[in-house]
């Protein structure tokens, strides 16, 4: 059954807040090979103007699928996530995600489509801090597989 | 920094091995079993265990970040995920190569960097791209 148009528009709650630290970006940073100084070392953060170690640009993905993960539970969505593949992603950066932060995330349903027997779902997700600051805009396109596709 | 349209980076060839998709599992978070697990991936019709998209993606983004030096130039960064790149039980694993260039300059003091990722000489990043802050 196609995922019903009318949730487009709809917001979810805001997350529980994230604190960001900086072990958990330098395991991220060595599981993906990146060895950029700024992602390890504060001082090198510091000389190149940040207030401690920033996040690689899909650090996001960590804080943002928590989010995702509502929208796709949603039990009113009816939408069955063993037939979810990720189509696309993408970032924003309104000012790179930093040590210290704690992270609040918003997602919003901004798209839902049909074609040939799959639902294409888009899901934004503001990523602030608890302060208010925009951080990320982070967006999500995730593919429902239909059943004979 | 001044950038010319038409730069192109420094490529990089990045290795992934059954490893490297558990480590990532664990640092992102992301314990799907189609990333670790030969059963279910086949199971679901994939050939083999594949690579998390999101880990070619974050691996692709550091052809830019090493280029640009500071990583918190990347103001944007965007991809749609084409083909997976399966990844054997072997030590040699899957070699993912990437390549990028400057395309444009989007004169709000950001360029616009293409990214290519390739597996088996096959895209599997779909018009990737960073829009870097250069001034």
């Amino acid at each position: 059954m196609p995922l019903d148009p009318s949730f487009i528009g709809r917001s979810y709650p805001p997350s529980q807040p994230y604190d960001v630290s900086r072990e958990k970006i330098r395991e991220f940073a060595d599981a993906i090979g990146a060895t950029s100084p700024a992602y390890h070392d504060a001082e090198a953060a510091k000389a190149l103007g940040h207030r401690d170690v920033i996040a690689p640009p899909t650090f996001a993905i960590v804080v943002s699928m928590k989010t995702n993960e509502t929208v796709m539970f949603d039990p009113e969505l009816k939408l069955d996530y063993s037939r979810v593949v990720h189509g696309d992603q993408n970032f924003t950066h309104h000012r790179p995600i930093t040590a210290g932060d704690q992270l609040v995330s918003v997602a919003h349903i901004d798209a839902i489509t049909s074609r040939m027997g799959n639902d294409m779902i888009t899901v934004r997700t503001e990523i602030s801090t608890v302060e208010g600051e925009p951080v990320t805009t982070a967006k999500s396109m995730l593919v429902v597989r239909g059943e004979d596709a | 920094m001044t950038v010319e349209i038409g730069t192109e980076l420094p490529p990089l060839s990045v290795r992934l091995t059954r490893a490297d998709l558990v480590r990532y599992a664990g640092a992102s978070l992301d314990f799907n079993p189609i990333h670790w697990n030969e059963k279910t991936a086949k199971e679901v019709g994939l050939p083999d265990v594949i690579a998390h998209g999101m880990l070619t993606m974050a691996v692709a983004s550091r052809i830019v970040a090493e280029w640009i030096g500071d990583p918190g130039a990347i103001v944007e960064y965007g991809c749609r995920f084409g083909r997976p790149v399966v990844v054997p039980n072997d030590d040699e694993g899957a070699l993912v190569e990437v390549t990028a260039k400057v395309t444009k300059d989007l004169e709000d003091g950001t360029v616009k960097v293409n990214i290519n990722a390739a597996f088996e000489g096959k895209s599997v990043l779909t018009g990737a791209f960073a829009r870097v802050r250069v001034s």
